[in-house]
């Protein structure tokens, strides 16, 4: 008999229904297996377990009346326990950013992609640890300091959304949000060996959500499995009038069907497997691709030309819209404030020194590349290589469904390994960033493990606003393997 | 592209970050391997390529006119480092006459 944590998802809502488990049950399960594992791993900023037991209380009153009438569909998210990540307001409930300047901060509202959550039954267990504004790949600009990999704790659980990878994998929580402006959900999913949706630009809505890059920002989930995912996604998209970036589209049925993979075409990008990979990065994605196209599908290698350019793109145009979308810490509205001599000091001073290193560059970058006599040779040239570079991805879906590739170059870096040197950082992001440029969706899953015991990730990017496909897919492959099943040892 | 420590000051003055001594210098070096990476862009020809401000269709949607109840204003002040008679306190900024 597995341990409450150890089920999944849809496990733990069967079991909600029948009567076998109660979500105050579920709930304290978590709640005492943080109180065991995360002072190690420190994936929590912040819990709430009264919010959370209340939460569950009230889901168990539902479920009675529920059982009784057996009328009105129940969500499949109802009594489940969740963690979020700290960039996403709830309110009443301590909200950071991973940030000193808005150590203290109660958002006066809710996010919609948490609401819809929380209207939809869930239970709150708390927020998640993530880099600084969710600008790094490894949790380690988290100004509360690093969480640490379930797999190896010396190591990195990969970034931003890494405190919700990490509570994901250990069995923290059944899923986690997370949001992905560069690979935040799919890079943190992969280094921890669980599954990561990055939806489509516009697919969830980003009210709530404390902007970073805004034609960037998405907001994900990640749990242990595909099907798992599904309940969070189709609760949490939708257009809301809250944000006028939401689109209107409808969302699709998504039926799952076995692993019979037939007529799906998927395409192999040449340029997502460069010089200095891990060799049994590649290995492992290319065993994956070659099992896929043993359940039926067909394969062949595409070419996205301009793939190196999404870096620099990348690192232009997030900065740009990071440094104007920061300028509101100013020490008037919330968060702390330094006293300086006069009002303009005190901005600077505020700013100066409640910000992290990392955004701090960031910050300084974009203003540059914003600043009178360099704006078109940097943020408008960038601009302009966007355009190529979501055309490749225009062009690839011309001939097949799906982009299957790696997540990352590497498995799960040493703490501290990246020093002081934030570019050698931002090439831990090569294959993420192209999907945000382009606004496409993205889903990364695990498919081995290194020689060290390290997870593996595969991504599959689909058409704006293919979340259905993706799921489906990765479900099809999750039938036939049980990588995503590992779970590391922490006793 | 190597970015002086002036220029480096200059951003730090337009971002509003006071920044001590030893980081303008860290970030001088930083920035300037960043853009110096990023100038690869400036070899792609661009001429016949409009910019991607978003991927979504251009659109300034209008939500209908209506009235609607705002938060309290003791709710948006609650975070506030120092407030007044319901109002953002700051220091002075105009000279005393």
């Amino acid at each position: 008999m597995p341990g409450l944590t150890d089920i999944s998802l849809l496990d733990a809502a069967a079991a909600l229904r029948k009567g076998e488990v109660s979500s105050r049950d579920l709930t304290e399960a978590c709640l005492s297996r943080i109180d065991t594992l995360d002072p190690r791993l420190h994936a929590f900023l912040t819990l709430t377990p009264d919010l959370a037991l209340e939460q569950a209380d009230a889901a168990d009153s539902a479920l009675a009346s529920w059982r009784k009438s057996g009328s009105a569909d129940l969500p499949l998210t109802h009594g489940i326990p969740l963690a979020i990540k700290d960039v996403l307001c709830v309110q009443g409930v301590q909200t950071t950013c991973g940030s000193k300047i808005l150590e203290g901060f109660l958002p006066p509202y809710t996010a919609t992609s948490v609401s819809r959550l929380i209207d939809a039954g869930s239970v709150i267990l708390g927020k998640t640890n993530t880099d600084e504004f969710a600008m790094g790949s490894s949790t380690e600009n988290s100004a509360y300091g690093p969480t640490h990999n379930p797999w190896d704790l010396e190591r990195v659980p990969g970034g931003s959304s890494g405190g919700s990878a990490a509570a994901v994998a250990a069995g923290l929580c059944y899923a986690a949000l997370g949001t992905d402006t560069g690979g935040s959900v799919r890079q943190p999913a992969s280094f921890c060996g669980v599954t990561g949706l990055k939806t489509s630009y516009g697919r969830v809505s980003r009210y709530g959500l404390i902007a970073y890059g805004s034609s960037l920002d998405t907001v994900g989930a990640l749990a242990r499995s595909a099907s798992d995912l599904i309940p969070l996604f189709e609760t949490m998209a939708g257009y809301d009038e809250l944000d006028s970036t939401s689109v209107r589209d409808p969302l699709p049925a998504l039926v799952l069907n076995g692993s019979d993979l037939h007529g799906l075409h998927i395409g192999v990008p040449r340029e997502y497997f460069i010089d200095g990979m891990q060799p049994e990065v590649e290995a492992a994605v290319r065993t994956a691709i070659a099992m896929i196209e043993s359940m039926g599908a067909s394969v062949e290698e595409v070419s996205l030309p301009h793939t190196d350019l999404a870096l620099p793109v990348y690192y232009l145009i997030a900065p740009a819209e990071a440094s104007a979308n920061l300028a509101r810490y100013d020490g008037v509205r919330f968060g702390p404030r330094v006293t300086g001599d006069d009002l303009w000091d005190q901005y600077l001073q505020t700013r100066g020194s409640l910000f992290g290193p990392e955004v701090k560059r960031r910050i300084m970058l974009g203003t540059y590349a914003l600043s009178a006599g360099y704006y078109d040779a940097y943020y408008g040239q960038a601009q302009k290589v966007r355009t190529l570079i979501k055309a490749d991805f225009d062009q690839a879906f011309q001939s097949v469904d799906l982009l299957a590739c790696p997540v990352a170059p590497t498995t799960a870096f040493r703490i501290g390994e990246h020093g002081d040197d934030p570019l050698s950082m931002y090439l831990e992001d090569v294959f993420t960033l192209p999907a945000n440029l382009a606004g496409v969706p993205g889903i990364s899953f695990p498919v081995g493990f290194d020689t060290r015991g390290l997870p593996i990730g595969m991504q599959l990017n689909a058409p704006h606003l293919g979340e259905a496909l993706l799921l489906k897919s990765a479900h099809s492959y999750q039938q036939e393997t049980t990588w995503h099943m590992q779970r590391p040892v922490l006793a | 592209m190597a970015l002086t420590l002036d220029e480096v000051r200059h951003i730090a003055f337009l971002a509003r970050l006071e920044l001590e001594e030893e980081e303008l210098e860290r970030y001088a070096q930083q920035l300037s391997a960043v853009l110096e990476y990023a100038s690869r862009l400036n070899e792609v020809d661009t001429t016949q390529i409009a910019p991607t401000a978003s991927v979504l269709p251009l659109q300034a949607p209008l939500r209908p006119d209506i009235v609607r109840p705002c938060p309290p204003r003791e709710l948006m002040l609650s975070n506030a480092p120092e407030e007044e008679r319901g109002m953002f306190r700051v220091p002075p900024v105009l000279e005393k006459s």
